[in-house]
């Protein structure tokens, strides 16, 4: 279909028109998706005298106050949970990183035999839920005396099949003559991957970094089948905890998901660049 | 490459092998040998071959779940699939403080499912804030039920798993927008082909791709739908919202038949490897 061309008059017109309409747009989608989140806040700051339910409900709390926050400390071992979650993801990263990218070294950069089926191997293992494994893993972890321990929190993020091919993905772009020429002066290979592949893949690693990161600061099920001890409680068993200690005196609770939710919103603040090339890599080249 | 010792290769894999190994193939294999025992981690368990399976067959909580599932398959599927193109069509533009807003829409997705589940429930409170927004906009003349009545408690489960879940695809969406070669666009501006008309024609069809492994991870993910079930319904009212991961969780963990549990866990993985297998293909396709 041929219309008449557009004069630069219109075309202004239309592009200032579009701009609009997309800013109330995206400021309803934003609504929507952070809403919630400053519902919670504002209901964390409310004090105890304010009426929650009110009619018209108030969005901003009358005589704001962090007494909340001071009585979910009091009452339950915050930092304890935030120092658990920052120990599990630190070890789970780092493990993640270094296995699955020790593995992607040779399938990414050497010929040998039986390659093929690792990578069939690696395949299957991708596509099995994590669901079906808990049991047997719970029963191997209990065996294994890792129950209520930080390793056996770990263990299913300690080195992901996913990571694997992701570096692998990132070493194979690294040209093949740096490291002909570090092999020509007799360096190991060991040292090609410290000193070599893994410096040039640094955006790769940070990208999986925050992807490892997100799974395990946001996993839910295995902590809560394997650990009993609270001491060992992570962040989201933490809150859990509060939602049916405090019976849904909802300004606790709230204060304490509040409280969770800053670090994560701190590393994704730091990062969101990171997410949104590991979502597309992720989805894309998998 | 020559020059390296043939047994090298196989040394830079073993750390990986061995805790993939015995963290996810053996308990694979064990997953599937435990679900034809009657393992329940206390007594001595014993081979019962299919009995498992037989009871599931005539189990009704199983097909409840099943059926919860495959709901989330048809519903909440298609709106993970469509809602996100409007998204990535909407911050794909080069404006002032778009950064901040494609963060704004993704942040739903970085929050642990627990937390945003938690923080749903309120929202769903008979006098919550979604209610008054309902009252006062004239939308329902009573207060909805959101979790507690069994018509409602699966759809208001989904509604979070779409709105915790829709940034992540946009942002597949928005790749995908982003590799659609800008000189089609050209062409149809020279044209003077209407936006409207360039969306319907060039950039709808480009985005096939991007739908069809959109629909795939989306499924694979719904059919994995728990935290936001264990926070917010326990799979109530009357197993309305009991999906079944719910009720693999339920058999294993707190009625303690493990062996029945892992047969939940086999169908599924039946279900979710065609759905990978799938998934790979269409990943295959795009190159």
């Amino acid at each position: 279909m041929t219309l008449p061309r557009w004069t630069p008059a219109q075309k202004r017109r239309r592009d200032l028109l579009d701009a609009a309409l997309r800013y109330a747009g995206l400021l309803l989608v934003t609504l929507l998706t952070i809403g919630p989140f400053l519902w919670l806040l504002s209901t964390s700051l409310k004090s105890g005298s304010e009426n929650l339910f009110a009619y018209p409900p108030s969005l901003l709390p009358a005589e704001p106050t962090l007494s909340n926050y001071a009585r979910v400390f009091e009452g339950q071992p915050m930092l304890r949970y935030l120092a658990n979650s920052l120990i599990v993801a630190v070890l789970a990263v780092s493990s993640n990183l270094i296995f699955a990218s020790l593995a992607a070294y040779p399938l990414a950069r050497m010929r040998f035999r039986g390659r093929r089926w690792v990578f069939g191997v690696l395949l299957a293992s991708m596509m099995i839920p994590f669901q079906l494994l808990m049991i047997p893993v719970y029963e191997l972890a209990i065996a294994l005396g890792l129950q209520n321990s930080y390793l056996g929190l770990v263990v299913p993020h300690a080195c992901t099949a996913f990571g694997i091919f992701f570096m692998r993905q990132a070493f194979s772009t690294i040209p093949a003559a740096l490291e002909e020429a570090a092999i020509m002066e007799g360096v190991s290979r060991l040292r090609i991957w410290w000193h070599v592949l893994l410096p040039l893949s640094k955006p790769s690693l940070a990208t999986l970094a925050v992807f490892s990161f997100i799974a395990v600061w946001g996993d839910f099920l295995w902590p809560l089948i394997l650990i009993d001890d609270p001491q060992l409680y992570t962040l989201p068993l933490g809150v859990n905890r509060l939602a049916s200690a405090f019976s849904m005196d909802w300004r606790l609770v709230a204060a304490g998901a509040v409280f969770s939710l800053i670090p994560i919103l701190i590393v994704f603040g730091f990062s969101q660049r990171f997410f949104i090339e590991g979502a597309l890599k992720g989805a894309v080249k998998g | 490459m020559r020059l390296s010792h043939p047994l090298l290769p196989y040394l830079f894999l073993i750390p990986a092998c061995a805790i993939l190994g015995l963290f996810v193939l053996y308990p694979a294999g064990k997953a599937i040998w435990l679900s034809f025992t009657d393992f329940n981690l206390i007594t001595s368990s014993h081979f019962v071959g299919w009995d498992n399976y037989v009871r599931l067959w005539a189990d009704p909580f199983f097909w409840g779940a099943l059926r919860n599932t495959l709901l989330y398959l048809l519903v909440a599927v298609p709106m993970l699939v469509i809602l996100p193109i409007f998204l990535a069509l909407l911050v794909n533009k080069a404006l002032p403080g778009i950064r901040l807003f494609r963060a704004l829409i993704y942040l739903p997705v970085v929050t642990s499912l627990v937390i945003s589940g938690l923080v749903w429930k309120w929202v769903y409170e008979e006098r919550g804030i979604l209610n008054h927004f309902l009252l006062a906009t004239g939308l329902t003349d009573n207060p909805v039920a959101f979790l507690t009545d069994p018509a409602n408690a699966l759809f208001s489960v989904m509604a979070v798993t779409i709105w915790a879940g829709m940034g992540y695809y946009m942002v597949i969406y928005l790749a995908g927008l982003q590799a659609i070669p800008r000189h089609l666009y050209e062409a149809a501006e020279v044209e003077g082909v209407s936006r409207w008309q360039q969306t319907l024609h060039i950039t709808l069809p480009m985005l096939k791709p991007s739908v069809a492994v959109v629909t795939v991870m989306s499924s694979i993910a719904a059919m994995k739908v728990f935290e936001e079930v264990y926070v917010m319904t326990r799979g109530g009212p009357l197993d309305s919202s009991k999906t079944l991961v719910f009720y693999l969780y339920e058999s294993a963990f707190v009625e303690f038949e493990m062996g029945y549990a892992a047969a939940i866990g086999v169908v599924l993985f039946a279900v979710t490897l065609i759905l990978s297998l799938v998934n790979l293909r269409l990943l295959k396709q795009e190159g």
